[in-house]
Parts: structure tokens; C-alpha cells; sequence
């Protein structure tokens, strides 16, 4: 299967209620195997493509607020355009998955696979003070396992969670495992589990409002506490990454998604070479796995990050390393994948040599 | 001939003293008052006993303050 | 004939016309004489006589009525600034049993949210949209909206709207009737007991269309803006009266029945 279509077919089996989206290249095959899987008649699920990316992500907005596992999918310009929406859904604490199949920027940019979403994904996009956690695949497996894990992650802290794959994962084909039909939320389910979702307000409870406004200075600081409480448990317990060959490594790459595919084939050809060197691939870029890269610091004489973009992520990877050791970057820009020579020849350059 | 007599009550505290009410109503019942609320509003009253409780007055209240109140009289 | 005391006339048995459950306590924070007041209450009214209010969810939109779930007792939820239908498609579609309408201004509808209101009508969602026009945006400070007739002025037109240089009013309601997915269009007013009255019918109306699956119904009330019109509430209803309905005629515009 393509990555896109595992994403929508777990997506099903996840037990959703309702995907709401626009075409945008490289990511229409979710909605396209969507429309062509009648999850109507499987499972009831609703989906819809909407007028704008804006749109779609408000659908999310209002399904969401029922209580409902709700789903959208764009790439890079649209993820742009759904932002506001991403804004109010964190701000009203509503769970949602959202897919960026990443292309080239800024602009219209590129249809090719790109990761220059980074900042834009993990250091809030929309206004205000808020985060998603985000989810980085770099395999179709992972592209179908993100979907369910999403929207587990997403009811657990009542958060929008952002899979944020690019056009390779999205495009390329791989086997995978799916996991068995879920049911979907029964109504019932839905009034125990999330009393707070507006389903009709009975005389037994006070009404339910879903809003991110509160026009109360000292209420809304409040509400911004409770939502930084919030992310830092998520840092304490979803931080989630992959090592391989650190064990020993004298030298250390970090890259995630695609890079981290082509990382993993550079790390070879370095020990090939007798450079013992070893991979971190963070699998949630938010909360990001300062902790371990911080560790391993205190190992290795190198850090190369790489990345499909000018260098984003390796903020975040030099703020855990401080000046204890070198960090550089290495990437390819404009929808252009960097291959694992060209990694090699970045770490013996930039990091060994340089 | 049955009559009917009527009668409302103001929530006063949330009048707004729009005046709204006043063209509304067929017997002339309601004025504002020179008095003000809490709110600093001239709010409405009653000034005479006309009242045929028509709820034209609470209809168009854009603030729902008025109750009306109509008794049949044989 | 004894006489008659007020005493006597105040009982429960007398009651007439009593303010609804279905709003709250909570004073409206509109300015005094502003039709969104009658309006939220009219709305409250018809899902109380419908017996739905355990059925019902409101999208409230940005602008005056930003805050309307402050008042309406029933579940709500507030949109982005015109992505009210947007929110309202995905509720009722996912909730085919509850009743969903959306709440929203002249400039939330029939400017920033076009798009949504526009597709969400021709989509024939199974909605209710009541769409307050008072020609201005009331909330921001009286700017010029979709809807500020030729020659009103406004904050941001102050010597009256000039359509060569800002465009012309939009006709939403027109609009929307011409697409196959509106089933009832009308145009009300809320400013006498008898516009009152012929608004909540149609408000009602709407809602029966909703029970009964027919697709979407868009009530417009042509309201007023006494604070951005400046005039006192009375005055501004004459105002309206004078100017606004001959722009925008009340009456129902398209019913497919």
C-alpha cells in the first residue's frame, strides 16, 4: 500500500467518525481511497471534501466538539490555510488527527516530499501559546500505525495531534500490518468518555460550550497555565524516539521521517568505513527527545542533523546539546531527497573532518 | 361582554431603558422612568392601568424583562 | 363588579408571556434596543415549543454575538470568525439526530465566511442558518460591512460608502435562494410585535424543515445597530424601516414546500 493509503484505510479500522478534506498533491489518495472504500457502509464514517482547507479543519472544529474521532489531511500550503483552525482547535482542547504530507516551500513551492514544516509543526503555526504533539513516520507502517496512535494520543489530552510525514512516505510503497476493526464511539460511550462533547444538552447536566474565548484576563492566563501543565505532561510521558547503533557510536546522526531512512543506509556505509556512528530518529518531534540527545552528547564528538530543509529541527537538537559538542546540518531544499553518499561525504566534512 | 384585564411586571435591575416597549404598546402603559437602575438605565414602568396584557411589549423586548399577566373579567 | 388588584391579576393562571427557560440568567451583553436580544429569544422559544433543547446544538459565530452561548441555554459551540456552517455541516452529518443550527452576523456570514456559507448551502446541509444583517460590524466599532447600504456611513466609511470606490452591498439571502440546496429563504425583522411574531414563525418553520430532512434554511432578520448607527434604539428602528427594507424587502424569498 502507499502511505497515504495505509494512513486512510488505519484511519477506518481506528474506528473514525468523520474525515473532512481538500486535494492537495502529494497527499489526495487519502481521501481518494476514502471515497472509493464507502466507509459509510463499513463503519457509518462520514466523509466529506469541503470547500477550502479552511473549511475542512473547521468541520474538524465542530465534529470534534461532539465528541467524535475526527480526521483531516492536507499538504504544506494547505496545512498553512488550516492553522486558524489548528489555533482554535488547541485552544478549546478538542481532540483531532491531522496529516501533513509535506511538500517543498514556501509557496506553492513543490510537489516534491520535503520537512521544512518543522517549525511550523512544533513550534505552534497558528496564534498562541499551544503545541500538538507530532508524530514523524518514516515507513508506510508507521504511516498506519500514527493514524490509531493519533487519535489515542489526541482523547487522552483532549489535543489536536499532528502526523507530520512528507511526499515520499506519503507516495511510496511498502507492506503493512493493519490493525483489526475498532468500533466506533457508541453515543453512550461518547456521553461517559467525553462529558464535556456538545451533544444536546439534558436537564441532568449543566449546558456543554466549546469555546477557546475567555474575555476574563485572569481566566484566560488560567486556561494558558492549565494548557502548559498539560503540554509538559506530555513531554514527561510521550516522548518517543529510536536508536540505532548509539551504542557505541563515536559520532551521531539525528534525523527523523525520510531523512532518518537515509540516515540509517549513511550510518552503514560510515561503519563500513570503521567511523562508528549512530542514529537517533525522534518519532515525536513534539514533545522532542531533548533528553537522550542531551546523553548522548556527552558521548559522541559529533552531531549531524539532517534534514529535507534549511535546518529546523537542529535548533532543537543544539538546545539539548548546548556547546558540549558540535552540531551541524546537512540537507537538501525544493522537494530534492539527499542520498546517503551525500550524508556520508556531510559527516566526514562537516563533523569528522571539519 | 367578557373583558379582559391585564397587567406586567418589569424586571427593572435588567431594563435597559431602550424604549422599545413604549411604541409597542396599544394603551399607552408604558413610559420611562426618570429614576435609573443600578445600571444607570432610565428603565421602563408602567404609568397607568390600561394594561390589556397583549404582550406586544414583552415580545419586542429585546432583553426578555417584561412578564405579562391577563385575567379574563365576566 | 369588585375591583380588580393587581394581586389578583399576577397569578400563576394569568401568565401570559414569562421570559424562556431555555435562556440563561445572565444579563445580554447587547446594547439596549438591539435586535440580536428578540432574536435570541425567539430562537430559544421555538426549540422550547419544539420540546428539542436536549436535541440541539448552536454554532455561535465572531462578532456581537460572539458571546450568544452565554445566553442560550443549550450545548454551543463558537467558530472562527465565519466557519460557523463549516462547524455546523460536520455536526449535523455526524449527528444526523440532533437539531444544528448556526448563529451568525452580517460580517461573519457575508464576508470572511462566504465561502462556508455559500457551500454549506449549496451542499443542502441539513441546517438551520439565522443570518443577523444590521449593516455594519457592530462589535469591532461600527466598520463598514458586506451589507452597509450605498451612501451609510460607518467607521471606516465616514462619508458614506461610496460603491465606486468600496464596492456594493452584498444580497446574501438573494444569493442563497438561488441555489438548489436552500429549501425555505426568507427575510424578517424583529422591530414590532407583529415582525416579531412573523419571524418566529419562520424561525419555527425552519426548524420543522430540519426535523423533516428538507435541507437548508436560512432566515435573515434584518436588525439594527443603534451604537454604530448612532441613533437611539427607536430612532434606529425608524431608520431601518426607512432605509434598510427598502433594500432588503422582508418576506420569504424562496420556499420549496
Amino acid at each position: 500500500m502507499k502511505g497515504n493509503e495505509a494512513f486512510a484505510e488505519a484511519a477506518i479500522r481506528a474506528g473514525a467518525d468523520g474525515y473532512f478534506g481538500y486535494p492537495i498533491t502529494p497527499q489526495s489518495e487519502v481521501m481518494e481511497y476514502l471515497m472509493a472504500e464507502k466507509p459509510h457502509e463499513r463503519t457509518g464514517m462520514v466523509v466529506l471534501q469541503a470547500e477550502s482547507e479552511v473549511a475542512a479543519i473547521n468541520m474538524v472544529y465542530g465534529g470534534a466538539a461532539c465528541g467524535k474521532r475526527v480526521l483531516t489531511s492536507s499538504s504544506s500550503p494547505g496545512i498553512s490555510l488550516k492553522q486558524e483552525g489548528i489555533s482554535y482547535i488547541a485552544g478549546a482542547e478538542l481532540p483531532c488527527v491531522i496529516l501533513n504530507v509535506v511538500r517543498g516551500g514556501p509557496g506553492l513551492g513543490t510537489i516534491q516530499p520535503s520537512q521544512s514544516d518543522y517549525f511550523q509543526s512544533t513550534k505552534g503555526g497558528g496564534h498562541g501559546d499551544y503545541r500538538m504533539i507530532v508524530l514523524a513516520p518514516s515507513s508506510v507502517q508507521e504511516m498506519a500505525d500514527f493514524a490509531r496512535l493519533g487519535f489515542d494520543l489526541a482523547f487522552k489530552y483532549r489535543n489536536p495531534v499532528l502526523v507530520l510525514s512528507d511526499g515520499a512516505i506519503g507516495q511510496m510503497m511498502e507492506k503493512v500490518e493493519l490493525d483489526e476493526q475498532r468500533p466506533r464511539f457508541t453515543e453512550e460511550e461518547i456521553i461517559k468518555n467525553t462529558p464535556w462533547a456538545t451533544t444536546g444538552k439534558t436537564k441532568d447536566r449543566e449546558r456543554n460550550i466549546i469555546t477557546s474565548l475567555d474575555l476574563d484576563s485572569a481566566k484566560q492566563e488560567l486556561h494558558n497555565h492549565a494548557l502548559q501543565a498539560k503540554y509538559k505532561l506530555m513531554q514527561e510521558q510521550e516522548t518517543r524516539f529510536e536508536m540505532i547503533s548509539c551504542e557505541d557510536a563515536d559520532y551521531l546522526i539525528v534525523a527523523y521521517g525520510t531523512s532518518a531512512r537515509i540516515s540509517q543506509k549513511a550510518v552503514d556505509l560510515l561503519r563500513a568505513e570503521g567511523i562508528k556512528v549512530g542514529l537517533l530518529r525522534p518519532i515525536t518531534l513534539y514533545p522532542f527527545p531533548t533528553e537522550i540527545i542531551s546523553k548522548l552528547a556527552d558521548q559522541v564528538k559529533g552531531i549531524l542533523t539532517v534534514e529535507m530543509s534549511a535546518g529546523q529541527m537542529i535548533e532543537d537538537v543544539r538546545l539539548a546539546v548546548g556547546c558540549r559538542v558540535k552540531v551541524e546540518h546537512f540537507g537538501r531544499m525544493g522537494g530534492i531527497i539527499p542520498s546517503p553518499t551525500e550524508v556520508v561525504e556531510a559527516m566526514q566534512t562537516k563533523i569528522i573532518g571539519g | 361582554m367578557a373583558k379582559v384585564k391585564g397587567d406586567i411586571v418589569i424586571d427593572i435591575e435588567k431594563c435597559k431603558g431602550c424604549g422599545v416597549c413604549i411604541p409597542a404598546c396599544p394603551n399607552d402603559v408604558i413610559a420611562l422612568s426618570k429614576n435609573v437602575n443600578g445600571k444607570g438605565y432610565n428603565y421602563a414602568e408602567t404609568v397607568n392601568e390600561e394594561c390589556i396584557g397583549c404582550a406586544n411589549c414583552a415580545i419586542v423586548c429585546p432583553d426578555g424583562v417584561i412578564t405579562v399577566y391577563r385575567k379574563k373579567i365576566e | 363588579m369588585a375591583e380588580i388588584t393587581k394581586e389578583d391579576i399576577r397569578k400563576p393562571e394569568n401568565l401570559i408571556y414569562k421570559k424562556t427557560e431555555l435562556l440563561t440568567d445572565k444579563a445580554l451583553s447587547y446594547c439596549p434596543g438591539c435586535g440580536h436580544g428578540t432574536a435570541h429569544r425567539i430562537v430559544m422559544e421555538v426549540l422550547e415549543e419544539m420540546d428539542i433543547q436536549d436535541k440541539t446544538i448552536g454554532i455561535a459565530p465572531v462578532g456581537c454575538s460572539v458571546l450568544a452561548y452565554e445566553f442560550m441555554n443549550i450545548d454551543m459551540q463558537q467558530a472562527a470568525h465565519g466557519r460557523a456552517p463549516a462547524l455546523a455541516t460536520a455536526v449535523k452529518r455526524l449527528n444526523p439526530d440532533k437539531f444544528v443550527f448556526t448563529y451568525q452576523g452580517d460580517g461573519d456570514l457575508a464576508a470572511i465566511g462566504t465561502a462556508e456559507t455559500i457551500h454549506a448551502c449549496n451542499r443542502g446541509e441539513n441546517i438551520v442558518i439565522i443570518f443577523i444583517n444590521n449593516g455594519i460590524y457592530g462589535m469591532t466599532g461600527g466598520q463598514m460591512a458586506p451589507t452597509t447600504l450605498p451612501g451609510m456611513k460607518s467607521s471606516t466609511s465616514p462619508y458614506g460608502r461610496d460603491v465606486h470606490m468600496m464596492g456594493n452591498p452584498l444580497k446574501m439571502t438573494e444569493l442563497v435562494a438561488q441555489l438548489p440546496g436552500t429549501i425555505y429563504v426568507t427575510r424578517q425583522a424583529v422591530h414590532t410585535p407583529a415582525n416579531v411574531r412573523k419571524t418566529k414563525k419562520a424561525i419555527r418553520k425552519a426548524f420543522e424543515n430540519q426535523k423533516l430532512n428538507k435541507g437548508l434554511s436560512f432566515v435573515e432578520i434584518v436588525s439594527n445597530c443603534n451604537s454604530g448607527w448612532k441613533m437611539n434604539p427607536v430612532q434606529a428602528n425608524e431608520w431601518m424601516v426607512e432605509n434598510m427594507f427598502p433594500f432588503y424587502p422582508l418576506g420569504d424569498i424562496k420556499v420549496n414546500d
